[in-house]
């Protein structure tokens, strides 16, 4: 347990520093920097004229798309990997199981191919 | 030191929570939803579950925290008009609210553990195998079904996701690689020998 636990601490040496430099960035802005605002200098700049809309808008549904189709083959990556970690110990029923899991998503994928559905227009 | 490394990230977990509710600035709440999605991952690595450490933030920082920024940017939300329609919605609120209160109270309350329950208890640190490799060792033969039910689940996912939202237009030019491939210099131009004065 500890053993494990110890290969992590670089990273949660790297976690602290990384969020005390973050604090001391922000704070240092906070106390050293001069402010002095006034309505033309808080309000938001777009290339010199008035903002039009609300950042938030609807777009094109096709991005949402994209990145569930990424997260399912993400997800797909994600269950292949303590497969091949422990493939030299992993049944005959084990690397069969992986190859139906693969040819079920493989038949998604030519769906997915055959649809168009990663052709940008 | 792992006493306070788990302080650190359930105070993460907590605050990411918390903040995640009540910030008004739903970009700003995803982004606490990421710090407790890390503070999780933290947690699970203290426990010894790396693998799952690994996956939650792959999987939940990586790519679920983008969906959900973009449909906080798709959702064209006029806050005032939600905030006028709270009073409305309030009690069934409140009451969900104290569904899941006396819930929480049941579970520290009136729960009591068999002494089976003790015995039970997972252990993801098997000494001597490495965390994801036990994973890898039962996930694929003992429980096979459930892997194949996933698979399905995912191949459900992709089609519906295809079937909801493809529409191709039919007002735009696509690109056609193949027949980009096979364009001939030949065929598509022809050069004219044109005379001075007289044009084509």
């Amino acid at each position: 347990m500890d053993e494990l636990l110890r290969e992590y601490l670089p990273i949660l040496v790297f976690l602290a520093v990384a969020i005390g430099l973050g604090l001391v960035l922000i704070l240092a802005a906070v106390v050293v920097a001069v402010r002095n605002p006034d309505p033309e200098k808080v309000s938001a700049y777009e290339c010199g004229f008035n903002a039009f809309d609300d950042a938030r808008m609807k777009f094109d549904v096709r991005f949402y798309l994209v990145s569930i189709l990424f997260i399912i083959f993400d997800l797909e990556i994600a269950f292949l990997f303590p497969w091949a970690v422990a493939f030299q110990h992993v049944s005959m029923v084990g690397f069969w199981s992986m190859m139906a899991f693969l040819a079920l998503l493989t038949v998604g994928f030519a769906y997915e191919w055959k649809k168009g559905a990663l052709e940008w227009q | 030191m792992m006493a306070f490394a788990f302080y650190l990230f359930a105070l993460g977990v907590i605050a990411g929570g918390l903040f995640t509710v009540i910030a008004r600035n739903p970009v700003h709440s995803v982004l606490w939803l990421i710090l407790a999605f890390l503070s999780a991952a933290g947690l699970f690595v203290l426990l010894g579950a790396e693998f799952v450490a690994m996956l939650l933030i792959i999987v939940y920082v990586g790519a679920v925290a983008v969906l959900f920024l973009f449909v906080v940017m798709m959702l064209d939300i006029d806050f005032s008009a939600l905030r006028a329609q709270m009073a409305r919605t309030m009690p069934l609120a409140l009451l969900i609210g104290l569904v899941i209160l006396m819930q929480l109270a049941l579970a520290f309350g009136a729960w009591t553990e068999s002494e089976l329950a003790a015995g039970q208890i997972a252990q993801p640190m098997v000494p001597g195998i490495h965390n994801t490799q036990a994973l890898g060792m039962i996930l694929y033969d003992q429980y096979f079904l459930l892997f194949q039910l996933a698979g399905l689940i995912l191949l459900v996912a992709m089609i519906g996701a295809i079937v909801l939202t493809l529409r191709h237009r039919s007002d735009v030019k696509r690109q056609d690689v193949l027949a980009q491939m096979y364009r001939d210099p030949k065929k598509a131009m022809e050069l004219r020998d044109v005379k001075p004065g007289q044009g084509l």
